[in-house]
C-alpha cells in the first residue's frame, strides 16, 4: 500500500507527462504483478465496486472523531474532497501498529475492500476502524479513494501505456492496443499483457480511439486559412450519440465505448446487427438513439447505456442505430495507417446505406448499421451555412477529416477537427453559490444563475465557472460579501452579479421550476459592465428553443 | 454526449443566518465603525480607522494601521510596530503583565505568541475581565514569547484555522522537513526559495532551519523586519541580503526567504534552478497546493490551530466567548453545542464577515502591506 500511495502523490505532485510517466515506469517496474495487475485497473479507471457507501464513512468517522456530523460536512464543504477530509479528521494512526505491517496493494484491496463486499455492516465498521488506525493521513486518503471507488489518479491511457511500454520493452502503440479492453485481472495476466502472450482477450480487442480536436479559431475565414484547400477534407455531421467501435470477430460481435466498456448487455440489437458483418471487421461509429421520425435527445440515449440489461419494452422505446464512419480492420487485416479516402472507399462497400434523418424512408434491412453520410460542400462557405443548420438538425455541428491521414491514436491534432456549431448565450444574474473541489476547493466557484420572469429572478442554470482564477477570487469575496443566507455550502446572494452563460440548447423541462432546461451550460464572461436588470428574461430564452 | 441536464432545484429556506451584532452599548467594548471600542476607557483595539488612541496587539496589517494619534504595545513590539506605522505618532509600552489604568479601565499586555511582541490585551473594570487575543498560537516559537493563558469572563478569539481539518504537526517534525528539502536541494545543486510572510513567519522559518546546511538569503522586505527583530533582541542565523543590481546569487546551496509575491517575478531568476515552496497553515489541503502550483507545501502557521483555539478558549475560563476572523460561525455553533458557552460571532471590518482573501489586493513583498495574509488565496491575483 505504501509504494501505491507514494505512486499516488508523485502523479499528483507534478504536471510534467515525462515525470508521470518516470513515476509510473518506476512503479510497474519495482510493484509486484498482483500488486501491479491491481493498480493498472485503477489506473486506467475501471469501474470499482463500492463495498462501504460514503454516508457509513461519515457516520464512522464522526464516532471515531467525536464530531458531530454538522462540523464534518462544514469541513467537507471547505476541503472539497469527502477522502481527504476523514483523512485530516481521524487520529494519529496509533504508532505501534506502523512497522512492518504494510499490505501490499492486492492484499490490501482484497481484505480490505472486495471481501467487506459479503459481509455485516458492523463487521465493515471494525475493518475500517482498524485500517484507520494503521494508516498515516496520506495513506488514508488514498485507501478511502479505493474504498469508495472514486480513485481518479489523472494519468491518461497514452501515459499508463508509455510507462508500461518502457516496462515491456516494446513500442507505445503496441502496448496502448494490449491494454485496449483487456483488464490484466490478476499477476498472471498482468505478465502475459507485458510478454504479449496473446489471450482471448485479444480476439474481442478494439483499436484506441482515435480523437478529434476542437478548431480554435472558428470563423469561415479563420477555418480556411487553417485548414487550406476544402477538397483535401471530407466532412460529416458531429453526432451527439455515443462514440463506439462495433469489433466483429471470430464467432461473435463486441461492441466498446470509448471508456473501454464491453456495452453488449445495454446495445443487444448493435451487437447483433454487427454478426451479419464479415469476420475480421472493425467499425468506428456513433451509437444513436431514434424514433420513427427523428432523433431522440442524448440523454435518452444515456437512459440506454446505463443498463446492465434492457428489457423488450426499453428496445421498443428506445431503439438505437449504428453509424458508421470509419473502417479500421478488414478481412483480419488491419487499416488504421491507410489513408481516411481508401478505408472510406472500403467503409462505403461494406456497410453501404447512408444514416439519414428521414428515417420512415429507410429500407428495413439492416435496421441498425448505417454508413456516416458525408456533408458536402464545394467551398468552406457552404460549409459554413450547412454548419448553421447543425442545431435545427439536432446534431453539434461538423467533423471535419483530412482525406490523406492515418487512423491515429487518442487526441493528436492536425488530421480531425471538431467544427461545432457556436454556443447560444445570454447573460444571466448570480444568485447562489457554492464551494468548488479539487484546485477550487474553498473558492465559490459552483454558481446558479437566473433570468428575469417579470420582476422576480428565476433560477434557470448551474454552471461551473469558466473564468480565470483570479476573477474567481475576486468573485468569491463578492460571494461572502453579499451573501444573505447561509444554508450549509450554499450562499444565497443579494443579486449583483451579471455572467455570461454559454449552452448548446434549450428544451421544455417539466423538472424544473422555469420550464425549460438549458443543455451544458458553462460560464464564458464576467459582465461587469452590466447592472443585473441588464441581464436577460425567461422569455428571451424560451425564443431559443429549437423545435425538434 | 457528455452532458447533462442539469437539474437545479433552490437550496431549502430556512431562517435567517445571517451576521449578528454581538456586542451591546452595556458591554466593555463594542464593535463601532472605526473597530473595537471601549466607551468607559474611550481607547480602541486594533481599530480599522484612525483615532485618539489605540491599543495594538501585533504589527500585521489588518491590526495595525498607520495615522492615530497615539499607540500602546508590548515593549517587545515597540520597533516592528515603528518599522510598520512609520515616524510620528507616540507609541506607548508596557511589559507583560504591567498594568495601566485608561480612564480608570485596568489594561494589561500578555503574550500571544503569533510574532514578536503580539499581545493579548487584557481589559477590566468593575469586576468584569475581558481578552481580546488578537491573533495567537499555542505552539513554540523561539523569535517570541510563548502564549500566556489568561483568565477571563469574556474571550475574543480569532478562528483563521477553526475547522478540525486544521491540526499542526509538532515546530521539530517541520523543521526537519524543511531542512530535508533544503539539502536535497543542495545535493541536487538547486536554490530552495521558501515562500513566507515577511512579517512573523519570515523570521520563524529562519530561526527553526539548521543554518549548517547552506546560507540563508532574504528578500529585502523580509530584511527589513530581519533588522527590526535584531535590534529587539532576537538571536536569529546570519542572513544575506539581496545586493543590489545583482544578476546572480548564490550557487544553488542557499535557502532564499521571500514574501509569496516574488511567485511569477523575475526576482526569482536571479537564483538560478529552484525549488519553490509555501509555508502556510492553508498548505494543509491539497486543492490549495495544487492550486497554487508549488514545488512543496510545508503546513506551518502562526495562528493555532483547532485543538490549539479549544484549548486556549478551555483555560480562560470564559462563559462568553466572541469569535472573529475566519470560521467564525461554525466555530460559535461548535463553542455553544459542544461546551454550552455563550459564544456568538465578533463581526470585523465594515463587511462584518473577514473574506479568506481579505489581503488579496495587498502586495506582501512591501511591510506596510503586508498584512497577517495567512489565507488561501491572499496574493492570488500578483500570482497566477
Ligand atoms: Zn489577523
Ligand atoms: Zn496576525
Amino acid at each position: 500500500m505504501k509504494r501505491f500511495t507514494d505512486l499516488y502523490w508523485r502523479l499528483d505532485a507534478t504536471t510534467s507527462t515525462n515525470d508521470k510517466v518516470a513515476a509510473l515506469r518506476d512503479y510497474f517496474a519495482a510493484a509486484p504483478p498482483d500488486d501491479a495487475a491491481c493498480a493498472l485497473a485503477v489506473l486506467s479507471g475501471a469501474r470499482q465496486l463500492r463495498s462501504v457507501s460514503t454516508s457509513q464513512l461519515r457516520s464512522w468517522a464522526a464516532e471515531a472523531t467525536g464530531l458531530p456530523a454538522w462540523l464534518i460536512e462544514e469541513c467537507y464543504a471547505h476541503v472539497g474532497d469527502l477522502a481527504e477530509t476523514l483523512a485530516l479528521l481521524l487520529p494519529d494512526a496509533a504508532l505501534d501498529a506502523t512497522p512492518g505491517t504494510d499490505l501490499g496493494l492486492a492484499e490490501m484491496m482484497q481484505r480490505t475492500i472486495h471481501d467487506l463486499r459479503a459481509t455485516t455492516d458492523d463487521h465493515k465498521r471494525e475493518v475500517v476502524a482498524d485500517v484507520w488506525r494503521r494508516l498515516a493521513p496520506r495513506e488514508r486518503i488514498v485507501w478511502h479513494k479505493l474504498l469508495t471507488g472514486g480513485c481518479r489518479v489523472g494519468v491518461s491511457r497514452t501515459l499508463v501505456a508509455r510507462a508500461l511500454a518502457e516496462v515491456a520493452g516494446v513500442d507505445p502503440a503496441e502496448m496502448a492496443h494490449r491494454l485496449m479492453g483487456a483488464a490484466a485481472a490478476d499477476g498472471p495476466a498482468y505478465l502475459r499483457l507485458l510478454a504479449s502472450e496473446s489471450t482471448e482477450a485479444d480476439s474481442r480487442r478494439p483499436y484506441p480511439f482515435f480523437l478529434a480536436a476542437a478548431l480554435d479559431r472558428t470563423t469561415v475565414e479563420h477555418v480556411a486559412e487553417d485548414l487550406g484547400a476544402v477538397g483535401d477534407w471530407q466532412s460529416e455531421w458531429k453526432w451527439d450519440g455515443m462514440r463506439a467501435q462495433l469489433v466483429r470477430r471470430g464467432e461473435a460481435a463486441t461492441v466498446w465505448s470509448r471508456g473501454e466498456e464491453l456495452v453488449n448487455e445495454a446495445f443487444p440489437e448493435i451487437a447483433a446487427a454487427g454478426e451479419s458483418l464479415p469476420p475480421g471487421t472493425v467499425l468506428d461509429g456513433e451509437l444513436l438513439a431514434v424514433s420513427d421520425t427523428t432523433l431522440l435527445p442524448f440523454a435518452t440515449l444515456s437512459k440506454r447505456a446505463s443498463r446492465k440489461r434492457v428489457t423488450n419494452k426499453v428496445l421498443a422505446d428506445i431503439p438505437c442505430v449504428f453509424v458508421a464512419y470509419d473502417l479500421l480492420e478488414e478481412g483480419g487485416v488491419d487499416l488504421r495507417e491507410l489513408p481516411l479516402a481508401e478505408r472510406r472507399r472500403r467503409l462505403e462497400a461494406l456497410v453501404p446505406v447512408p444514416f439519414t434523418d428521414r428515417l420512415a424512408s429507410l429500407p428495413v434491412q439492416p435496421a441498425h448499421l448505417f454508413l456516416s453520410p458525408l456533408v458536402t460542400g464545394g467551398s468552406w462557405a457552404e460549409l459554413a451555412a450547412l454548419r448553421a443548420e447543425a442545431r435545427a438538425r439536432g446534431v453539434e455541428g461538423l467533423m471535419l477529416k483530412r482525406r490523406s491521414s492515418p487512423y491515429g491514436v487518442g487526441r493528436t491534432r492536425g488530421d480531425w477537427w471538431k467544427w461545432k456549431v457556436e454556443p447560444l448565450e445570454i447573460d444571466a444574474v448570480l444568485l447562489y453559490a457554492q464551494a468548488g473541489h479539487g484546485r477550487r476547493a474553498g473558492l465559490h466557484s459552483d454558481y446558479t444563475l437566473g433570468l428575469w420572469d417579470g420582476d422576480q429572478l428565476v433560477t434557470v442554470a448551474k454552471a461551473y465557472s469558466g473564468l480565470t482564477d483570479a476573477e474567481i477570487v475576486e468573485l468569491d469575496r463578492i460571494v461572502r460579501a453579499t451573501t444573505l443566507e447561509k444554508h450549509g455550502p450554499v450562499r444565497i446572494c443579494r443579486p449583483t452579479v451579471v455572467l455570461q452563460l454559454a449552452f448548446e440548447g434549450v428544451s421544455l423541462s417539466t423538472r424544473h421550476k422555469s420550464g425549460v432546461a438549458v443543455r451544458f451550460p458553462r460560464i464564458v464572461r464576467w459582465r461587469k459592465d452590466k447592472e443585473p436588470a441588464e441581464a436577460g428574461t425567461l422569455a428571451d430564452l424560451r425564443r431559443m428553443i429549437v423545435a425538434t | 454526449m457528455r452532458s447533462r441536464f442539469i437539474e437545479h432545484t433552490a437550496p431549502p429556506l430556512g431562517p435567517y443566518s445571517g451576521l449578528r451584532g454581538m456586542t451591546t452599548v452595556n458591554d466593555l467594548l463594542r464593535v463601532t465603525e472605526s473597530g473595537l471600542y471601549c466607551e468607559r476607557g474611550d481607547f480602541y483595539v486594533d481599530p480599522w480607522r484612525r483615532v485618539p488612541r489605540a491599543v495594538i496587539t501585533h504589527a500585521h496589517a489588518d491590526h495595525a494601521r498607520a495615522g492615530s494619534d497615539r499607540y500602546l504595545c508590548s515593549a517587545a513590539g515597540k520597533l516592528v510596530l515603528r518599522t510598520r506605522i512609520g515616524g510620528g505618532s507616540p507609541i506607548d509600552t508596557l511589559r507583560p503583565g504591567e498594568s495601566v489604568s485608561l480612564n480608570g479601565v485596568q489594561v494589561s499586555l500578555h503574550p500571544a505568541g503569533h510574532l514578536l511582541g503580539s499581545s493579548q490585551v487584557r481589559i477590566e473594570h468593575g469586576g468584569v475581565r475581558w481578552v481580546v487575543s488578537g491573533d495567537y498560537k499555542l505552539q513554540d516559537d523561539p523569535t517570541c514569547d510563548r502564549f500566556e493563558h489568561v483568565a477571563c469572563d469574556v474571550f475574543v478569539t480569532e478562528s483563521t484555522f477553526g475547522l478540525p481539518v486544521y491540526r499542526w504537526q509538532s515546530p521539530e517534525r517541520i523543521a526537519a522537513e524543511i531542512n530535508d528539502w533544503w539539502r536535497a536541494n543542495r545535493d541536487a545543486g538547486r536554490a530552495s526559495v521558501l515562500l513566507a510572510y515577511a512579517l512573523g513567519k519570515a523570521q520563524r522559518l529562519a530561526a527553526m532551519v539548521d543554518p549548517t546546511i547552506g546560507p540563508i538569503v532574504a528578500h529585502g522586505a523580509v530584511m527589513k523586519l530581519v533588522e527590526a527583530y535584531r535590534a529587539s533582541g532576537v538571536r536569529l542565523p546570519s542572513i544575506d541580503r539581496v545586493p543590489a543590481g545583482a544578476r546572480r546569487v548564490g550557487d544553488g546551496r542557499a535557502l532564499v526567504i521571500a514574501p509569496p509575491s516574488v511567485l511569477g517575478s523575475s526576482w526569482l531568476k536571479l537564483f538560478g534552478e529552484s525549488s519553490v515552496a509555501m509555508a502556510s497553515g492553508w498548505m494543509m489541503l491539497r486543492g490549495v497546493r495544487r492550486r497554487r502550483g508549488f514545488d512543496r507545501g510545508f503546513s506551518v502557521s502562526d495562528h493555532a490551530d483547532f485543538p490549539g483555539l479549544l484549548a486556549a478558549i478551555d483555560a480562560s475560563g470564559a462563559r462568553r466567548v466572541l469569535v472573529t476572523h475566519g470560521f467564525s460561525d461554525t466555530l460559535a455553533r461548535h463553542l455553544r453545542e459542544s461546551r454550552g458557552l455563550e459564544a456568538s460571532v465578533l463581526p470585523t471590518r465594515f463587511t462584518g464577515e473577514a473574506s479568506p482573501d481579505a489581503t488579496a489586493a495587498a502586495d506582501d513583498g512591501e511591510p506596510d502591506a503586508n498584512g497577517d495574509g495567512d489565507r488561501p488565496d491572499a496574493d492570488a491575483l500578483t500570482t497566477s
